[in-house]
Protein backbone atom coordinates (compact mmCIF):
# COMPACT_ATOMS: atom_id res chain seq x y z
CA UNK A 1 0.00 0.00 0.00
CA UNK A 2 2.85 2.31 0.82
CA UNK A 3 5.14 1.03 -1.88
CA UNK A 4 6.84 4.21 -2.99
CA UNK A 5 6.55 4.42 -6.72
CA UNK A 6 9.43 6.02 -8.50
CA UNK A 7 7.43 9.11 -9.36
CA UNK A 8 8.25 11.91 -6.96
CA UNK A 9 5.36 13.75 -5.39
CA UNK A 10 7.45 16.87 -5.09
CA UNK A 11 11.10 17.60 -5.69
CA UNK A 12 13.49 20.37 -4.73
CA UNK A 13 15.78 21.02 -7.69
CA UNK A 14 18.98 22.88 -6.93
CA UNK A 15 17.10 24.74 -4.26
CA UNK A 16 18.87 27.60 -2.54
CA UNK A 17 17.65 29.93 0.14
CA UNK A 18 19.32 33.17 1.02
CA UNK A 19 17.64 35.33 3.63
CA UNK A 20 17.43 39.11 3.50
CA UNK A 21 20.12 39.43 6.14
CA UNK A 22 22.56 37.55 3.90
CA UNK A 23 22.37 34.17 5.65
CA UNK A 24 22.63 31.36 3.11
CA UNK A 25 20.50 28.63 4.65
CA UNK A 26 20.48 26.25 1.67
CA UNK A 27 22.50 25.92 -1.49
CA UNK A 28 22.09 23.54 -4.42
CA UNK A 29 19.84 21.17 -2.54
CA UNK A 30 18.28 18.28 -4.45
CA UNK A 31 15.65 16.24 -2.71
CA UNK A 32 12.77 14.18 -4.07
CA UNK A 33 9.83 13.09 -1.95
CA UNK A 34 8.51 9.84 -3.36
CA UNK A 35 4.83 9.19 -3.27
CA UNK A 36 3.87 7.13 -0.23
CA UNK A 37 7.25 7.12 1.47
CA UNK A 38 8.16 7.99 5.04
CA UNK A 39 11.24 10.20 4.88
CA UNK A 40 13.17 11.55 7.83
CA UNK A 41 15.46 14.55 7.66
CA UNK A 42 18.29 14.63 10.17
CA UNK A 43 21.06 17.13 10.63
CA UNK A 44 22.85 19.51 12.96
CA UNK A 45 20.99 22.48 14.34
CA UNK A 46 20.77 25.33 11.87
CA UNK A 47 21.46 23.20 8.78
CA UNK A 48 18.17 24.30 7.19
CA UNK A 49 15.76 21.45 7.94
CA UNK A 50 12.93 23.79 8.83
CA UNK A 51 13.72 25.86 5.78
CA UNK A 52 13.38 22.77 3.55
CA UNK A 53 9.90 22.08 4.93
CA UNK A 54 8.90 25.71 4.57
CA UNK A 55 10.00 25.72 0.94
CA UNK A 56 7.95 22.61 0.21
CA UNK A 57 4.95 24.09 2.01
CA UNK A 58 5.21 27.32 0.06
CA UNK A 59 5.65 29.32 3.27
CA UNK A 60 8.96 30.55 1.86
CA UNK A 61 10.16 30.95 -1.71
CA UNK A 62 13.50 29.54 -2.90
CA UNK A 63 16.00 32.19 -3.93
CA UNK A 64 17.55 29.71 -6.37
CA UNK A 65 16.33 26.53 -8.04
CA UNK A 66 12.72 25.44 -7.79
CA UNK A 67 10.10 23.35 -6.04
CA UNK A 68 8.42 21.08 -8.57
CA UNK A 69 5.16 19.28 -7.91
CA UNK A 70 4.26 16.17 -9.88
CA UNK A 71 0.70 17.31 -10.35
CA UNK A 72 -1.45 20.22 -9.29
CA UNK A 73 -2.77 20.12 -5.72
CA UNK A 74 -6.15 18.64 -4.97
CA UNK A 75 -6.27 16.30 -7.99
CA UNK A 76 -7.53 13.25 -6.12
CA UNK A 77 -9.88 15.10 -3.79
CA UNK A 78 -7.16 15.66 -1.24
CA UNK A 79 -5.56 18.88 -0.28
CA UNK A 80 -1.89 18.95 -1.01
CA UNK A 81 -0.37 19.12 2.42
CA UNK A 82 -0.59 19.30 6.16
CA UNK A 83 2.09 20.87 8.36
CA UNK A 84 2.85 20.00 11.96
CA UNK A 85 4.98 22.70 13.55
CA UNK A 86 7.49 22.12 16.31
CA UNK A 87 5.06 23.87 18.68
CA UNK A 88 1.48 22.61 18.69
CA UNK A 89 0.40 26.12 17.57
CA UNK A 90 -3.18 25.78 18.74
CA UNK A 91 -5.38 28.85 18.88
CA UNK A 92 -6.02 29.15 22.63
CA UNK A 93 -9.49 30.65 22.21
CA UNK A 94 -10.76 27.70 20.21
CA UNK A 95 -11.52 24.27 21.59
CA UNK A 96 -9.60 21.24 20.35
CA UNK A 97 -12.45 20.55 17.94
CA UNK A 98 -12.50 24.20 16.86
CA UNK A 99 -8.79 24.08 16.17
CA UNK A 100 -9.01 20.90 14.12
CA UNK A 101 -11.98 22.25 12.16
CA UNK A 102 -10.20 25.52 11.36
CA UNK A 103 -8.55 24.49 8.06
CA UNK A 104 -11.94 23.31 6.80
CA UNK A 105 -13.71 26.47 7.93
CA UNK A 106 -11.04 28.58 6.21
CA UNK A 107 -11.72 26.59 3.05
CA UNK A 108 -15.43 27.37 3.31
CA UNK A 109 -16.69 23.95 4.45
CA UNK A 110 -20.04 24.23 6.25
CA UNK A 111 -19.76 24.37 10.03
CA UNK A 112 -21.65 21.16 10.82
CA UNK A 113 -19.63 19.16 8.32
CA UNK A 114 -16.39 20.73 9.55
CA UNK A 115 -17.26 19.74 13.13
CA UNK A 116 -18.08 16.19 12.15
CA UNK A 117 -14.86 15.78 10.19
CA UNK A 118 -12.92 17.33 13.08
CA UNK A 119 -14.40 14.72 15.42
CA UNK A 120 -13.33 11.97 13.05
CA UNK A 121 -9.80 13.37 12.86
CA UNK A 122 -9.64 13.66 16.65
CA UNK A 123 -10.76 10.07 16.99
CA UNK A 124 -8.03 9.00 14.56
CA UNK A 125 -5.39 10.40 16.90
CA UNK A 126 -7.03 8.86 19.96
CA UNK A 127 -8.72 11.97 21.29
CA UNK A 128 -12.41 11.13 21.05
CA UNK A 129 -14.33 12.95 23.75
CA UNK A 130 -11.70 15.65 24.24
CA UNK A 131 -13.03 17.94 21.53
CA UNK A 132 -14.59 20.43 23.93
CA UNK A 133 -11.35 21.14 25.83
CA UNK A 134 -9.29 24.27 25.37
CA UNK A 135 -5.55 24.11 24.71
CA UNK A 136 -4.65 25.01 28.29
CA UNK A 137 -6.65 22.04 29.54
CA UNK A 138 -4.62 19.58 27.46
CA UNK A 139 -1.29 17.91 28.24
CA UNK A 140 1.68 18.44 25.94
CA UNK A 141 1.14 15.09 24.23
CA UNK A 142 -2.57 15.77 23.75
CA UNK A 143 -1.82 19.17 22.23
CA UNK A 144 0.52 17.54 19.74
CA UNK A 145 -2.18 15.02 18.86
CA UNK A 146 -4.63 17.86 18.24
CA UNK A 147 -2.03 19.51 16.03
CA UNK A 148 -1.63 16.27 14.05
CA UNK A 149 -5.41 15.88 13.77
CA UNK A 150 -5.60 19.40 12.37
CA UNK A 151 -2.92 18.59 9.80
CA UNK A 152 -4.82 15.46 8.76
CA UNK A 153 -8.34 16.88 8.66
CA UNK A 154 -8.03 18.15 5.10
CA UNK A 155 -6.96 14.65 4.00
CA UNK A 156 -3.57 15.79 2.72
CA UNK A 157 -1.43 13.73 0.38
CA UNK A 158 1.71 15.02 2.07
CA UNK A 159 2.37 15.55 5.74
CA UNK A 160 5.30 17.77 6.76
CA UNK A 161 6.39 17.48 10.38
CA UNK A 162 9.01 19.68 12.04
CA UNK A 163 10.39 17.99 15.16
CA UNK A 164 6.86 17.43 16.39
CA UNK A 165 7.75 15.26 19.39
CA UNK A 166 10.93 17.00 20.53
CA UNK A 167 9.36 18.37 23.70
CA UNK A 168 7.71 15.12 24.82
CA UNK A 169 8.85 12.44 27.22
CA UNK A 170 10.25 9.21 25.81
CA UNK A 171 7.17 7.04 26.47
CA UNK A 172 4.70 9.53 24.99
CA UNK A 173 7.02 9.95 22.06
CA UNK A 174 7.18 6.21 21.34
CA UNK A 175 3.41 5.95 21.55
CA UNK A 176 2.96 8.85 19.16
CA UNK A 177 5.53 7.32 16.81
CA UNK A 178 3.50 4.12 16.65
CA UNK A 179 0.29 6.09 16.10
CA UNK A 180 1.95 8.09 13.36
CA UNK A 181 3.05 4.96 11.50
CA UNK A 182 -0.50 3.59 11.75
CA UNK A 183 -1.96 6.83 10.33
CA UNK A 184 0.63 6.87 7.57
CA UNK A 185 -0.42 3.38 6.50
CA UNK A 186 -4.16 3.88 6.94
CA UNK A 187 -4.31 7.16 5.09
CA UNK A 188 -1.67 6.37 2.46
CA UNK A 189 0.27 9.49 3.37
CA UNK A 190 3.63 10.72 2.21
CA UNK A 191 5.53 12.00 5.24
CA UNK A 192 8.58 14.24 5.53
CA UNK A 193 9.66 14.17 9.15
CA UNK A 194 12.34 16.40 10.65
CA UNK A 195 13.91 15.14 13.85
CA UNK A 196 17.03 15.34 15.96
CA UNK A 197 16.66 11.78 17.15
CA UNK A 198 18.56 9.06 15.29
CA UNK A 199 16.40 6.38 16.96
CA UNK A 200 13.16 8.05 15.97
CA UNK A 201 14.28 8.43 12.38
CA UNK A 202 15.30 4.78 12.11
CA UNK A 203 12.14 3.48 13.73
CA UNK A 204 9.86 5.52 11.51
CA UNK A 205 11.33 5.91 8.09
CA UNK A 206 12.06 4.14 4.85
CA UNK A 207 14.75 6.64 4.04
CA UNK A 208 16.85 8.97 6.18
CA UNK A 209 18.36 12.08 4.63
CA UNK A 210 21.26 13.52 6.58
CA UNK A 211 21.99 17.18 5.96
CA UNK A 212 25.19 19.15 6.53
CA UNK A 213 25.31 22.85 7.25
CA UNK A 214 26.85 26.08 6.03
CA UNK A 215 25.36 26.01 3.51
CA UNK A 216 22.60 23.49 4.08
CA UNK A 217 22.71 20.56 1.67
CA UNK A 218 22.08 16.84 1.52
CA UNK A 219 25.16 15.00 2.80
CA UNK A 220 24.05 11.36 2.85
CA UNK A 221 21.05 9.22 2.30
CA UNK A 222 20.37 5.93 4.08
CA UNK A 223 17.67 3.43 3.26
CA UNK A 224 16.13 1.56 6.18
CA UNK A 225 15.10 -1.72 4.63
CA UNK A 226 13.14 -3.21 7.55
CA UNK A 227 9.56 -4.06 6.56
CA UNK A 228 6.41 -2.49 7.96
CA UNK A 229 4.46 -2.75 10.19
CA UNK A 230 7.24 -1.96 12.61
CA UNK A 231 6.40 -2.67 16.21
CA UNK A 232 8.20 -2.49 19.52
CA UNK A 233 9.92 -5.77 18.74
CA UNK A 234 11.68 -4.03 15.84
CA UNK A 235 13.34 -1.75 18.38
CA UNK A 236 14.81 -4.78 20.12
CA UNK A 237 16.24 -6.36 16.97
CA UNK A 238 19.73 -6.37 15.49
CA UNK A 239 18.62 -4.67 12.26
CA UNK A 240 17.46 -1.68 14.26
CA UNK A 241 20.73 -1.40 16.18
CA UNK A 242 22.77 -1.66 12.99
CA UNK A 243 20.71 0.98 11.23
CA UNK A 244 21.01 3.32 14.22
CA UNK A 245 24.81 2.92 14.17
CA UNK A 246 24.86 3.62 10.45
CA UNK A 247 22.74 6.77 10.66
CA UNK A 248 24.64 7.93 13.70
CA UNK A 249 27.94 7.60 11.85
CA UNK A 250 26.56 9.50 8.86
CA UNK A 251 25.38 12.28 11.15
CA UNK A 252 28.80 12.47 12.77
CA UNK A 253 30.43 12.71 9.37
CA UNK A 254 28.01 15.46 8.34
CA UNK A 255 28.78 17.42 11.48
CA UNK A 256 32.51 16.86 11.14
CA UNK A 257 32.52 18.23 7.61
CA UNK A 258 31.93 21.75 8.71
CA UNK A 259 34.99 22.01 10.97
CA UNK B 1 -17.14 32.20 48.88
CA UNK B 2 -14.47 31.76 51.51
CA UNK B 3 -11.83 33.00 49.07
CA UNK B 4 -13.98 36.08 48.38
CA UNK B 5 -14.20 36.79 52.10
CA UNK B 6 -10.46 36.41 52.47
CA UNK B 7 -9.99 38.86 49.62
CA UNK B 8 -12.49 41.43 50.91
CA UNK B 9 -11.66 41.29 54.60
CA UNK B 10 -8.28 43.13 54.73
CA UNK B 11 -9.35 46.26 52.83
CA UNK B 12 -12.68 46.33 54.69
CA UNK B 13 -11.01 46.13 58.09
CA UNK B 14 -8.41 48.73 57.14
CA UNK B 15 -11.08 51.08 55.75
CA UNK B 16 -13.26 50.75 58.83
CA UNK B 17 -10.31 51.41 61.13
CA UNK B 18 -9.33 54.51 59.14
CA UNK B 19 -12.89 55.85 59.27
CA UNK B 20 -13.06 55.31 63.06
CA UNK B 21 -9.71 56.99 63.52
CA UNK B 22 -10.77 59.88 61.32
CA UNK B 23 -14.05 60.39 63.16
CA UNK B 24 -12.31 60.05 66.54
CA UNK B 25 -9.65 62.63 65.65
CA UNK B 26 -12.20 65.13 64.33
CA UNK B 27 -14.24 64.70 67.53
CA UNK B 28 -11.26 64.83 69.89
CA UNK B 29 -9.66 67.93 68.41
CA UNK B 30 -12.99 69.62 67.68
CA UNK B 31 -12.04 70.26 64.03
CA UNK B 32 -14.72 72.44 62.45
CA UNK B 33 -16.60 71.08 59.40
CA UNK B 34 -15.25 73.80 57.07
CA UNK B 35 -11.73 72.49 57.65
CA UNK B 36 -12.19 68.75 57.88
CA UNK B 37 -15.60 67.15 58.26
CA UNK B 38 -15.78 63.70 59.84
CA UNK B 39 -17.26 60.68 58.09
CA UNK B 40 -20.49 61.04 60.05
CA UNK B 41 -21.01 64.61 58.87
CA UNK B 42 -20.25 63.54 55.29
CA UNK B 43 -22.68 60.64 55.52
CA UNK B 44 -25.33 62.97 56.90
CA UNK B 45 -24.84 65.35 53.97
CA UNK B 46 -24.98 62.43 51.59
CA UNK B 47 -28.28 61.39 53.16
CA UNK B 48 -29.77 64.89 53.17
CA UNK B 49 -28.46 66.00 49.80
CA UNK B 50 -28.40 62.59 48.18
CA UNK B 51 -31.13 63.36 45.62
CA UNK B 52 -29.35 66.31 44.06
CA UNK B 53 -25.93 64.73 44.22
CA UNK B 54 -27.12 61.47 42.73
CA UNK B 55 -28.88 63.26 39.88
CA UNK B 56 -25.60 65.09 39.20
CA UNK B 57 -23.71 61.83 39.37
CA UNK B 58 -25.95 60.42 36.65
CA UNK B 59 -25.21 63.41 34.43
CA UNK B 60 -21.44 62.96 34.81
CA UNK B 61 -21.72 59.22 34.49
CA UNK B 62 -23.70 59.58 31.26
CA UNK B 63 -20.89 61.71 29.78
CA UNK B 64 -18.22 59.28 31.00
CA UNK B 65 -19.98 56.18 29.65
CA UNK B 66 -20.75 57.80 26.31
CA UNK B 67 -17.11 58.86 26.08
CA UNK B 68 -16.00 55.33 26.95
CA UNK B 69 -18.21 53.92 24.21
CA UNK B 70 -16.87 56.45 21.72
CA UNK B 71 -13.29 55.69 22.80
CA UNK B 72 -13.81 51.95 22.44
CA UNK B 73 -15.44 52.19 19.03
CA UNK B 74 -13.01 54.83 17.79
CA UNK B 75 -9.88 53.31 19.31
CA UNK B 76 -10.58 49.74 18.29
CA UNK B 77 -11.85 50.83 14.88
CA UNK B 78 -8.73 52.87 14.19
CA UNK B 79 -6.52 50.02 15.42
CA UNK B 80 -8.22 47.63 12.98
CA UNK B 81 -7.71 50.18 10.22
CA UNK B 82 -4.02 50.41 11.18
CA UNK B 83 -3.78 46.64 10.95
CA UNK B 84 -4.94 46.87 7.34
CA UNK B 85 -2.45 49.53 6.32
CA UNK B 86 0.99 50.01 7.87
CA UNK B 87 1.22 53.24 5.93
CA UNK B 88 -1.87 54.62 7.60
CA UNK B 89 -0.57 53.53 10.98
CA UNK B 90 2.75 55.26 10.44
CA UNK B 91 0.99 58.39 9.20
CA UNK B 92 -1.62 58.70 11.93
CA UNK B 93 -0.13 57.19 15.07
CA UNK B 94 2.15 60.16 15.90
CA UNK B 95 -0.86 62.47 15.90
CA UNK B 96 -2.72 60.14 18.23
CA UNK B 97 0.28 60.41 20.54
CA UNK B 98 0.24 64.23 20.29
CA UNK B 99 -3.44 64.20 21.19
CA UNK B 100 -2.67 61.95 24.13
CA UNK B 101 0.23 63.94 25.58
CA UNK B 102 -1.49 67.34 25.32
CA UNK B 103 -3.31 67.88 28.63
CA UNK B 104 -7.04 67.81 28.02
CA UNK B 105 -7.54 70.64 30.51
CA UNK B 106 -5.61 72.84 28.07
CA UNK B 107 -7.64 71.80 25.03
CA UNK B 108 -11.00 71.94 26.77
CA UNK B 109 -11.50 75.72 26.60
CA UNK B 110 -10.91 75.65 22.83
CA UNK B 111 -13.33 72.80 22.34
CA UNK B 112 -15.89 74.63 24.47
CA UNK B 113 -15.56 77.64 22.20
CA UNK B 114 -15.80 75.72 18.93
CA UNK B 115 -18.53 73.28 19.87
CA UNK B 116 -21.87 74.91 20.41
CA UNK B 117 -23.43 72.22 22.58
CA UNK B 118 -21.71 71.98 25.95
CA UNK B 119 -22.70 68.36 26.32
CA UNK B 120 -21.03 67.50 23.03
CA UNK B 121 -17.94 69.44 24.11
CA UNK B 122 -17.73 67.50 27.37
CA UNK B 123 -18.13 64.26 25.47
CA UNK B 124 -15.35 65.16 23.04
CA UNK B 125 -12.97 66.09 25.86
CA UNK B 126 -13.61 62.89 27.79
CA UNK B 127 -13.31 60.77 24.63
CA UNK B 128 -9.95 62.30 23.78
CA UNK B 129 -8.59 61.24 27.16
CA UNK B 130 -10.07 57.74 27.05
CA UNK B 131 -9.32 56.89 23.46
CA UNK B 132 -5.57 56.44 23.43
CA UNK B 133 -5.19 53.40 25.70
CA UNK B 134 -7.77 51.54 23.63
CA UNK B 135 -5.98 52.44 20.40
CA UNK B 136 -2.49 51.64 21.70
CA UNK B 137 -3.33 48.33 23.34
CA UNK B 138 -5.55 47.09 20.51
CA UNK B 139 -2.85 47.98 17.97
CA UNK B 140 -0.32 46.03 20.02
CA UNK B 141 -2.76 43.13 20.33
CA UNK B 142 -3.49 42.96 16.60
CA UNK B 143 0.24 42.81 15.89
CA UNK B 144 0.93 40.23 18.59
CA UNK B 145 -0.38 37.21 16.70
CA UNK B 146 2.12 34.35 16.89
CA UNK B 147 4.28 33.84 13.78
CA UNK B 148 3.55 30.14 13.59
CA UNK B 149 -0.15 30.90 13.67
CA UNK B 150 0.27 33.37 10.83
CA UNK B 151 2.12 30.62 8.94
CA UNK B 152 -0.77 28.30 9.66
CA UNK B 153 -3.18 30.83 8.15
CA UNK B 154 -0.92 31.24 5.12
CA UNK B 155 -0.70 27.46 4.72
CA UNK B 156 -4.48 27.19 4.45
CA UNK B 157 -4.61 30.21 2.18
CA UNK B 158 -6.72 32.24 4.58
CA UNK B 159 -8.02 35.47 3.15
CA UNK B 160 -7.19 38.78 4.76
CA UNK B 161 -10.51 39.06 6.55
CA UNK B 162 -10.20 35.46 7.74
CA UNK B 163 -6.80 36.16 9.27
CA UNK B 164 -8.33 39.19 10.97
CA UNK B 165 -11.45 37.38 12.17
CA UNK B 166 -10.02 34.03 13.18
CA UNK B 167 -6.58 35.10 14.39
CA UNK B 168 -5.80 38.77 14.88
CA UNK B 169 -9.00 39.90 16.59
CA UNK B 170 -9.14 37.08 19.16
CA UNK B 171 -5.41 37.47 19.80
CA UNK B 172 -5.99 41.18 20.39
CA UNK B 173 -8.95 40.68 22.73
CA UNK B 174 -7.02 40.50 26.04
CA UNK B 175 -4.99 43.58 25.11
CA UNK B 176 -8.10 45.43 23.99
CA UNK B 177 -9.91 44.63 27.24
CA UNK B 178 -6.95 45.79 29.32
CA UNK B 179 -7.00 49.04 27.36
CA UNK B 180 -10.76 49.40 27.83
CA UNK B 181 -10.35 48.99 31.57
CA UNK B 182 -7.87 51.86 31.70
CA UNK B 183 -10.10 53.89 29.39
CA UNK B 184 -13.04 53.44 31.78
CA UNK B 185 -11.20 55.27 34.55
CA UNK B 186 -9.87 57.90 32.16
CA UNK B 187 -13.31 58.61 30.71
CA UNK B 188 -14.56 59.53 34.17
CA UNK B 189 -11.51 61.71 34.79
CA UNK B 190 -11.98 63.33 31.39
CA UNK B 191 -15.65 64.03 32.06
CA UNK B 192 -14.90 65.65 35.43
CA UNK B 193 -11.98 67.70 34.10
CA UNK B 194 -14.06 68.95 31.20
CA UNK B 195 -16.87 69.89 33.56
CA UNK B 196 -14.44 71.86 35.66
CA UNK B 197 -13.21 73.65 32.56
CA UNK B 198 -16.76 74.37 31.47
CA UNK B 199 -17.68 75.73 34.90
CA UNK B 200 -21.07 77.41 34.89
CA UNK B 201 -21.35 76.81 31.16
CA UNK B 202 -21.93 73.14 31.91
CA UNK B 203 -25.36 74.21 33.07
CA UNK B 204 -24.54 73.46 36.67
CA UNK B 205 -25.69 69.89 36.49
CA UNK B 206 -22.73 67.50 36.72
CA UNK B 207 -20.99 66.27 39.83
CA UNK B 208 -17.88 68.34 39.15
CA UNK B 209 -20.03 71.42 39.15
CA UNK B 210 -21.47 70.36 42.52
CA UNK B 211 -17.94 70.20 43.88
CA UNK B 212 -17.12 73.67 42.53
CA UNK B 213 -20.38 75.07 43.86
CA UNK B 214 -19.79 73.60 47.29
CA UNK B 215 -16.24 74.91 47.37
CA UNK B 216 -17.48 78.46 46.74
CA UNK B 217 -19.69 78.02 49.82
CA UNK B 218 -16.94 76.31 51.78
CA UNK B 219 -19.36 73.41 52.21
CA UNK B 220 -16.71 70.77 52.73
CA UNK B 221 -19.01 67.92 53.80
CA UNK B 222 -20.80 68.24 50.47
CA UNK B 223 -17.49 68.30 48.59
CA UNK B 224 -16.46 65.11 50.30
CA UNK B 225 -19.85 63.55 49.64
CA UNK B 226 -19.56 64.36 45.91
CA UNK B 227 -16.01 63.04 45.89
CA UNK B 228 -17.20 59.83 47.49
CA UNK B 229 -19.85 59.35 44.81
CA UNK B 230 -17.28 59.99 42.09
CA UNK B 231 -14.86 57.36 43.33
CA UNK B 232 -17.74 54.96 43.83
CA UNK B 233 -18.70 55.51 40.17
CA UNK B 234 -15.09 54.92 39.12
CA UNK B 235 -14.93 51.68 41.06
CA UNK B 236 -18.23 50.49 39.60
CA UNK B 237 -17.04 51.21 36.03
CA UNK B 238 -13.81 49.36 36.69
CA UNK B 239 -15.65 46.41 38.23
CA UNK B 240 -18.09 46.19 35.31
CA UNK B 241 -15.27 46.21 32.76
CA UNK B 242 -13.36 43.61 34.77
CA UNK B 243 -16.46 41.43 34.79
CA UNK B 244 -16.87 41.75 31.02
CA UNK B 245 -13.20 40.91 30.63
CA UNK B 246 -13.55 37.84 32.83
CA UNK B 247 -16.66 36.66 31.00
CA UNK B 248 -14.91 36.89 27.65
CA UNK B 249 -11.56 35.44 28.64
CA UNK B 250 -11.89 33.03 31.54
CA UNK B 251 -12.37 29.95 29.44
CA UNK B 252 -9.15 30.24 27.53
CA UNK B 253 -6.86 33.04 28.66
CA UNK B 254 -4.28 32.48 31.38
CA UNK B 255 -4.76 35.94 32.89
CA UNK B 256 -8.41 35.20 33.70
CA UNK B 257 -8.23 31.48 34.37
CA UNK B 258 -8.47 30.21 37.95
CA UNK B 259 -5.20 28.69 39.07
CA UNK B 260 -5.50 25.26 40.56
CA UNK B 261 -4.57 25.42 44.23
N1 LIG C 1 13.89 34.33 8.71
C1 LIG C 1 15.22 34.12 8.74
N2 LIG C 1 16.05 35.14 8.51
C2 LIG C 1 17.40 34.95 8.51
N3 LIG C 1 17.99 33.77 8.73
C3 LIG C 1 17.22 32.71 8.95
C4 LIG C 1 15.78 32.83 8.99
N4 LIG C 1 15.27 31.61 9.24
C5 LIG C 1 16.33 30.79 9.38
N5 LIG C 1 17.49 31.43 9.20
C6 LIG C 1 18.85 30.84 9.24
O1 LIG C 1 18.87 29.80 8.32
C7 LIG C 1 19.60 28.70 8.82
C8 LIG C 1 18.76 27.45 8.78
O2 LIG C 1 17.65 27.62 9.64
P1 LIG C 1 16.61 26.46 9.92
O3 LIG C 1 15.63 26.98 10.88
O4 LIG C 1 16.10 25.94 8.63
O5 LIG C 1 17.54 25.37 10.61
P2 LIG C 1 17.12 23.96 11.26
O6 LIG C 1 17.93 22.93 10.59
O7 LIG C 1 15.65 23.81 11.24
O8 LIG C 1 17.64 24.15 12.75
P3 LIG C 1 17.06 23.50 14.09
O9 LIG C 1 17.44 22.07 14.06
O10 LIG C 1 17.78 24.25 15.17
O11 LIG C 1 15.57 23.74 14.08
C9 LIG C 1 20.05 29.08 10.22
O12 LIG C 1 21.39 29.50 10.15
C10 LIG C 1 19.17 30.23 10.58
O13 LIG C 1 19.86 31.14 11.39
MG1 LIG D 1 14.14 23.79 12.77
Amino acid sequence: MNAPDAAALVRLEGAGKRFDNGTVALAGLDLALRRGEFLSILGPSGCGKTTVLRLIAGLAQPSAGRVAWAEPAGRDGRDALGFVFQEPTLLPWRTARGNVALPLILAGVARTEARARAETALAAVGLEGAGHLFARQLSGGMRMRVSIARALVTRPALLLMDEPFAALDEITRERLNADLLRLWREQALTVAFVTHSVYESVFLSMRVVVMARAPGRVAEEITIAAPYPRTESFRAGADYAAACRQVSAALRRAMGEEA
Amino acid sequence: MKAGLRLAAPPAILGLAALLLWQGAVRLFRVPDYILPGPVAIAATLWRDGGTLFASLLVTLAVALAALAAAIIGGAGLAILFAQSKWLERALFPYAVVLQVTPVIAIAPLILIYVRSTEAALLICASIVAFFPVLASTTLGLNSADHNMLDLMALYRARRWQVLWYLRLPAALPHFLAGARIAGGLALIGAVVAEFAAGTAAGGSGLAWRILESSYRLDLPRMYAALFLLSLAGVVIFAMLSLVSWLLLHRWHDSAARREP
